[in-house]
């Protein structure tokens, strides 16, 4: 169905909503790569202007790419919230802006639609959202979830230390992770990206984080994100996994080159739960997601970057997560170009996955071939904080030795606790607290935590 | 109030002995919750080395003059990709080459069995600084072994498919990329070498095989030339490269 719009006698047309959505979308190098751009600043907003228009209804009756093609989009489909969604299905995609706006629209209500608004319903209403909106209504949003800590709660941000080494070293790693937890880093958990994938190397990580965890007794998960099928036969090896990791992504086709499908992640989530370790609730899964990887993978269906990034969300979704987070600025400048466009696409993947009701945090990032700097990552965690990103990622001095990329330090998590009053998350806080690591009006006490250090350090380095 | 005294600025580290296990940024201290100024600027410094880099050009003239040393022609190539921000939006401009350099090509005597393809990459440093020396290895080791080289392409704004049209316009066998890796924080100088058996436009990079973090200091320059020979007679002994072709020396093992 075509969609239209008539600017001083020149008349727009969209001939899909998967074209008119992605000629709406704020300017991204990843979507002119693609060719799916609008030409001008003028048609950009026709566009906007054309969506706002577009009634939701429109959105369960229209898919971007065909449900008979494309399990994603079943998943979608079948999974819609029609009771929850009455609420809202009179309403168009302008309508939902001004609504979730509103003052009476409040964390309740939100919740009672986050299985109603399809992930192309946000995709769409964040268009026409400037970055404030998407602050705005994040902030909103309250997702929990829960391991052997509670995530999310209203006042508390997390973070994952992320101890990486360019060749898994043990050593290596235990250095950047103690001086990660002296730091009040890990809550969210303590996630090593390993540098092979093999299947050993990573029992061998999954270790020396469990046994840390478990001498110190420390309220957090650990995960190595390795490739589901290396975490399943791990599992089935008894190793200690306590979260299952998965990068996925908006479209089937995409899913197929990480070589995964929900089938697979169905297995690995009942593998993981099977395993009954966590010891306040049971959300097992880890997820990545990120802009230009349908793309990227050349299965993005002629879907602008950021509904193919909503899309994921569903997927995610499914298998109740403890973390999701966005690696925003990781795919470089070919899909983000620069601060300005990473800043604009964490804000939209934070608000549609709150707005969906995922744990949603960011991996607020560049690479050095970006047009970005570490003052575009400070802005960019100010208004995180402020719209209540779910966790960070804190790696030593922000810099990724194995990843090669930069993200936020243990330091930027304090800098944002400090400023905006955020605590950790009250189980971990508690540790922190009487290992004499935090005080308790959260400030961070070097000298207290010395003995800790010490017997720490005695672990693997001595 | 108090009379307030005069500051002092000292900033040691508790955690300094666990510096020896990593590379990793650990024991920078603190100011308050923050990063201390003198390793705040450490950082910015290493940055700066990397955005320069990836906006460093080859240094085509000097190049070429070296290289005459190996009696080779020289072709001056450019991708589709006009400047340095267009190459870093549009990767696939990168990867094929502009008209001109076709007919460059064109002109060429066909059918050798190795074309090395110099391009500048995310770090045009890393070749003008590195790819001289280790041509001067790994060239010798081509000859005696009998392989035919062919022309010796250096190219501007270039990513690694490129190689895949220049190789396959030269009818050559076998193409050896060695292109500017994308710098990090500790390193703005490594180049990567891809090899690719039978190229021709439209491969993927399973078709290739790759060596990467090579620069004094990483990979050294004459162990690489010993992989990449290595790599090259494999290829040849095998008739494939990418993911079939493996290193049963077990020499492209991380360490």
């Amino acid at each position: 169905m075509p969609y239209q719009h008539t600017i001083l006698g020149k008349v727009y047309r969209f001939d899909s909503l998967q074209i008119l959505l992605a000629k709406a979308s704020p300017f991204r190098t990843g979507d002119a790569l693609a060719g799916l751009s609008a030409e001008t600043y003028e048609e950009r907003v026709a566009a906007q202007i054309t969506l706002a228009d577009v009634p939701l209804k429109t959105f369960l009756n229209e898919a971007v790419i065909p449900y008979e093609e494309d399990e994603v989009t079943r998943l979608i489909i079948d999974n819609h919230d029609a009771v929850g969604f009455d609420l809202i299905s009179h309403l168009t995609v302008g309508q939902l802006r001004d609504w979730l706006l509103k003052d009476e629209t409040d964390t309740v209500i939100l919740k009672s639609i986050e299985n109603a608004v399809t992930p192309e319903m946000a995709a769409a209403v964040s268009k026409i959202m400037r970055n404030q909106d998407l602050i705005a209504v994040a902030k909103k949003c309250e997702v929990i979830t829960r391991f052997r800590n509670t995530i999310g709660l209203k006042g508390h941000f997390s973070t994952r230390l992320q101890p990486n080494h360019p060749t898994d070293d043990p050593r290596g790693i235990a250095a950047s992770l103690i001086e990660g937890l002296l730091y009040g880093s890990g809550d969210a958990v303590i996630g090593i990206n390993p540098a092979t994938d093999s299947p050993a190397a990573v029992a061998k990580i999954l270790t020396l984080i469990d046994t840390l965890r478990q001498q110190f007794d420390i309220p957090t998960q650990s995960c190595v994100l390795s490739h589901i099928t290396t975490t399943l036969e791990l599992i089935n090896k008894n190793a200690p996994v306590d979260l299952c990791f998965q990068s996925v992504a908006g479209t089937e086709k995409a899913n197929t080159s990480f070589g995964i499908n929900i089938n697979l992640l169905e297995e690995a989530y009942e593998a993981t739960l099977s395993l009954n370790r966590g010891t306040v609730g049971n959300n097992v899964m880890y997820f990545e997601t990120g802009q230009g990887s349908a793309l990227s993978a050349n299965a993005h269906h002629g879907v602008d970057q950021q509904t193919c990034e909503a899309r994921a969300y569903a997927v995610a979704k499914k298998f109740k997560p403890l973390l999701v987070n966005s690696v925003v600025g990781f795919i470089g400048p070919e899909y983000l170009y620069d601060g300005k466009q990473i800043i604009r696409a964490a804000l939209e993947d934070h608000f549609c996955a709150k707005l969906l009701g995922l744990p949603m945090g960011v991996d607020i990032c560049y690479t050095n071939h970006a047009e970005a700097d570490q003052d575009d990552m400070d802005n960019l965690l100010t208004l995180l904080g402020v719209a209540g990103c779910s966790f960070i990622m804190g790696i030593p001095g922000s810099d990724d030795i194995m990843l090669n990329y930069q993200s936020t330090s243990f330091h930027d998590a304090l800098y944002l606790r400090k400023v905006l009053g955020l605590k950790p998350a009250p189980e971990f806080e508690q540790w922190l607290i009487k290992q004499g690591i935090f005080d308790g009006q959260s400030n961070r006490s070097v000298s207290a935590s010395e003995g800790l250090l010490k017997n720490m350090g005695s672990l693997w380095i001595k | 109030m108090d009379k307030m005294t005069k500051p002092q600025i000292e900033i040691t580290d508790p955690l300094s002995f666990l510096k020896e296990f990593t590379a990793a940024r650990i024991a920078i201290g603190s100011t308050g919750s923050s990063i201390p100024t003198k390793q705040l600027l450490e950082f910015k410094l290493a940055h700066a080395h990397a955005r320069d880099a990836v906006y460093s050009v080859m240094d085509t003239e000097v190049l070429e003059d070296a290289l005459a040393q190996f009696h080779r022609p020289v072709l001056q190539l450019h991708s589709r990709a006009e400047n340095r921000a267009q190459y870093l939006q549009r990767p696939d401009l990168g990867r094929k080459p502009n008209e001109e350099s076709l007919n460059r090509l064109a002109d060429q005597i066909t059918g050798d069995d190795i074309v090395i393809i110099i391009a500048d990459g995310l770090s045009a440093i890393a070749l003008n600084e590195n790819v001289l020396t280790l041509l001067q290895l790994l060239i010798p080791k081509l000859l005696d072994a009998n392989l035919k080289l062919g022309p010796l392409c250096l190219v501007q704004q270039g990513r690694v498919a490129i190689g895949d049209d220049i190789a396959h316009e030269l009818h050559a066998k076998l193409s050896l990329v060695l292109i500017g890796e994308r710098p990090g924080l500790s390193a703005a100088d490594s180049i990567g070498a891809y090899l690719t058996y039978q190229p021709k436009p439209g491969l993927k990079d399973n078709s290739r095989n790759c060596i990467s973090n090579i620069r004094p200091g990483g990979l050294d320059l004459s162990l690489a030339a010993d992989k990449i020979f290595y790599l090259v007679q494999e290829a040849f002994r095998m008739k494939l490269s990418g993911i079939g072709l493996k290193d049963n020396e077990g020499l492209l093992e991380r360490e």
